[in-house]
């Protein structure tokens, strides 16, 4: 369900890279008209949350083509054409109200980015933790897991949090664990990275991409229970904020 | 090191594909002990583009069928070959997302999505010609000339770095090299004033171990080729992958026009070296040898070909020789340890010269050159062949190209100052004939206003065995293969098999969009595919029944 939270304050300079002109400002008042405008005209093609067009995920201030906030406001208004993207008949204002709508998205709660030290989080991950025995950062690591090495540009530290203490809350479905059974007996787990009505494609625990034919499988299934344990006993909350300052520093390329 | 040579054995019932071992470079030097694969952009550091799969044959190339075909969400020319490692295909959707699919049913594993910078400014279309591999990691060279590391398996990023500045319009279009340990770019940007530059990376890290500037700098040898400062934004760009001999331990890449493109009057001098193939020594980046196909360009024609490097007897002794078709029009044949030139002669119509000297150097025609009222030069700026792959058979012993003839552009020039970022080429050619940016599916010219040609010589004296005409010029490729069959295309959307002994047409299909690749071969449990990039799909064809 819609996961977004609405958060009025506003206060973070610089949202995700793009550059903030500070033109206008706007009250909590339009903060949530901008929501408003967001859920009645964007939400069809992006998704609630924002993250439905590939390579484009506004609730976490990613964008394909803006790298400044009059870029986003033009392309609300202007639309891209060759693409999906339609123009809008909003006037900069009403733009701009969408703006910082997503703007309040974006930063919502990472003023609650606990006070750890991310070079210790660095060890832990890599030692105690045993994060990098599934987890992959800036290729060291394994790919069983998702790769991490970008977790800090795209996960809230709430949403971090949840899935270091209760790994099976949710799972992306990019993440989900799979089993396939050949005819011939054979089990194979893994990363599920696609499937159709006739074909099966996995990154299975030995790192392998594999696809495979339906006609040849008996039996496949997403395993209930996330591989990942909890780290609620595991690691101490102190140890915890480490990892997690250590995972929000994790910011990709 | 034992090396993979059989294909993928061992496979659970119905599994189609298994990305099983690392490509280390021992199996790059002997992709062909492991024809299945394709691990390098030309299928070989050698570049001859040449499969010896042997399931189609000219008896039974009719019964080509397609087996998948995978779309690009780019409306851009789809100019990528693709690489295939056990059963795993690699390509890229322009501009620069890579795509892992099953190399059986097409069906994606993985997408990396890169969004170019906005300050990119590619000059001819938003394109992006291949990958390299090494160990389990790809290589992408980007639109806003950044090179980065791909973890093949998970198609996530390990290092980005940028090789030069985007908005001063260098670019990296080709699909990387890798010898040994590095892996070796070059940077677009002829139309731009950029100073053109080769250089290698460490695969693990992506730290800058040397640089070849395409132009010598102040004091060193052949920077007095260049007037004044004009060195400076002199171009000399690269943009098609250079080719490897591992015995010479030489890598050699074709290097573009100098600029400004058509106004030569600022840059008095031979324009070192622009339009020359070099010779470098792949760990230091030193300059062994250069060749200069076309002193004092003001043509365009860039000298970016594919170098096929092949060993044959050259009267009657064994001789390490380079195969080149030049865009200017002549053929040469080099001595690729010491780049002396062997012989030459031209391949299509040529008027801006009457002849190669016996040192290889044209023989200019007065006058044949970019005028302010403009003048009418063969062949036109797109040239007689261009950065399409040409195919050397080992077996038919014939060097096959593709070729635009009777084909002419006016030449006109004015004046024109450097600006960051802004193009700088002194004004531009008119052809009858558009670029294929300016194509449609429409064709009514003349046969005298320029066609196209898949043409096959005999290396040694350049002497044409056959040709294969087309009514419409063509961006494509040559393939062939053990079995004497030679698959290429054209603009008009044919994708077509000839036997390469005679040039005979074996099958066509219309694809519905020009060829702009090079295609390739693979094989996953022992079935043999065909791929070419066209239109906007990627296409894989395959024998029916099997």
């Amino acid at each position: 369900m819609y996961r977004v939270r609405l958060l009025l304050a506003l206060g973070a300079a610089v949202w995700m890279g793009i550059p903030l002109a500070a033109q206008h400002s706007y009250g909590p008042a339009d903060v949530e008209d901008g929501g408003k405008l967001f859920r009645a005209n964007c939400v069809s093609c992006h998704g609630p949350e924002g993250d439905q067009v590939e390579g484009v995920d506004l609730g976490h201030g990613k964008f394909r083509r803006a790298s400044t906030e009059d870029g986003v406001i033009r392309i609300i208004q202007d639309g891209i054409p060759g693409t999906a993207m339609p123009p809008h008949n909003f006037t900069d204002f009403q733009a701009g109200t969408i703006l910082a709508y997503l703007r309040a998205v974006a930063t919502s709660d990472r003023t609650a980015a606990p006070n750890g030290d991310a070079a210790r989080g660095k060890v832990i991950f890599e030692g105690k933790g045993g994060c990098a025995a599934c987890h992959r950062v800036y290729g060291i690591g394994s790919r069983v897991g998702p790769d991490l090495s970008d977790v800090g540009a795209l996960r809230r530290v709430s949403e971090i949090e949840i899935s270091l203490l209760d790994p099976n809350a949710e799972v992306l479905p990019q993440n989900r664990y799979y089993r396939v059974t050949t005819k011939n007996g054979e089990s194979i787990t893994g990363r599920l990275l696609n499937e159709d009505t006739f074909s099966i494609q996995i990154l299975d625990t030995k790192e392998r991409l594999l696809s495979f034919q339906r006609t040849a499988v008996r039996e496949t299934g997403f395993l209930s229970e996330s591989p990942m344990p909890s780290y609620r006993e595991k690691l101490t909350k102190a140890e915890r904020d480490d990892v997690i300052t250590y995972l929000l520093s994790l910011k990709g390329f | 090191m034992k090396r993979r040579v059989l294909s993928i054995l061992g496979l659970a019932a119905g599994m189609n594909a298994a990305l099983w071992g690392q490509v280390s470079f021992d199996r790059i030097l002997a992709a062909g002990n492991e024809p299945q694969n394709w691990l390098t952009y030309s299928g070989s550091t050698l570049s001859q583009r040449y499969t010896t799969l042997n399931e189609i044959t000219p008896a039974n190339a009719k019964n080509l069928q397609l087996q998948w075909t995978f779309q690009a969400r780019s409306l851009e020319k789809f100019e990528a070959t693709p690489l295939v490692v056990d059963g795993i295909l690699y390509t890229v959707q322009a501009p620069n997302n890579v795509v892992a699919v099953d190399a059986v049913t097409g069906r994606v594993f993985w997408t990396y999505a890169y969004t170019p910078s906005r300050a990119a400014r590619p000059c001819c279309g938003q394109v992006n010609r291949g990958l390299a591999i090494l160990g389990d990691t790809l290589f992408m060279g980007t639109i806003d000339a950044h090179l980065i590391a791909i973890d093949a398996k998970s198609g996530k990023p390990i290092w980005n770095v940028a090789v030069a500045k985007a908005g001063a319009g260098y670019a990296l279009t080709h699909a990387p090299l890798v010898i040994k340990d590095k892996v070796i770019v070059g940077t677009a940007g002829g139309e731009y004033g950029i100073r053109g530059f080769i250089a290698a990376y460490d695969a693990k890290t992506g730290k800058e171990l040397w640089r070849f500037y395409t132009i010598p700098g102040k004091g060193e040898p052949g920077n007095d080729t260049w007037k004044g400062d004009s060195w400076e934004h002199g171009g000399a760009s690269v943009w098609v992958t250079g080719s490897y001999d591992p015995a010479l331990n030489l890598t050699y890449w074709g290097i573009g026009n100098p600029g400004p493109d058509w106004n030569g009057d600022t840059r008095d001098g031979d324009n070192l070296y622009s339009d020359c193939v070099v010779a470098l020594d792949p760990d230091t980046g030193k300059l062994k040898w250069y060749f200069q196909f076309t002193p004092h360009d003001t043509l365009d024609y860039d000298s970016v070909q594919v170098p096929v490097l092949a060993d044959m007897q050259w009267q009657g002794q064994p001789r390490k020789v380079m195969l080149w078709a030049n865009r200017n029009g002549f053929y040469y044949v080099l001595d690729r340890t010491t780049g002396q030139f062997l012989t030459g002669k031209p391949f299509s119509t040529v008027n801006w010269a009457k002849g190669l000297d016996e040192a290889g150097r044209p023989m200019r025609v007065n006058g044949m050159e970019p005028t302010v009222a403009g003048q009418q030069v063969y062949p036109g700026v797109q040239g007689a062949t261009n950065w399409y792959s040409p195919s050397y058979s080992p077996r038919t012993g014939l060097f096959y190209i593709p070729t635009w003839d009777q084909y002419s552009s006016v030449f006109v020039k004015a004046p024109t100052d450097y600006t960051e970022g802004r193009r700088y080429v002194g004004t531009t050619p008119r052809s009858v004939v558009p670029n294929l940016q300016g194509a449609t599916p429409i064709n009514q010219r003349k046969e005298s206003e320029g066609y196209g040609a898949v043409r096959a010589f005999d290396p040694k004296t350049g002497e044409q065995k056959w040709e294969f005409k087309m009514l419409d010029v063509t961006d494509a490729g040559i393939l062939t293969t053990a079995t004497d069959v030679l698959f290429s295309g054209g603009r008009e959307g044919y994708f077509y098999a000839l036997d390469s002994r005679s040039g005979e047409l074996l099958w066509k299909v219309q694809v519905g969009g020009p060829v702009t690749s090079g295609p390739m071969s693979y094989a996953v449990n022992g079935k043999q595919y065909i791929a070419v990039s066209a239109g906007n799909s990627l296409l894989v064809y395959a024998l029916s029944g099997r």
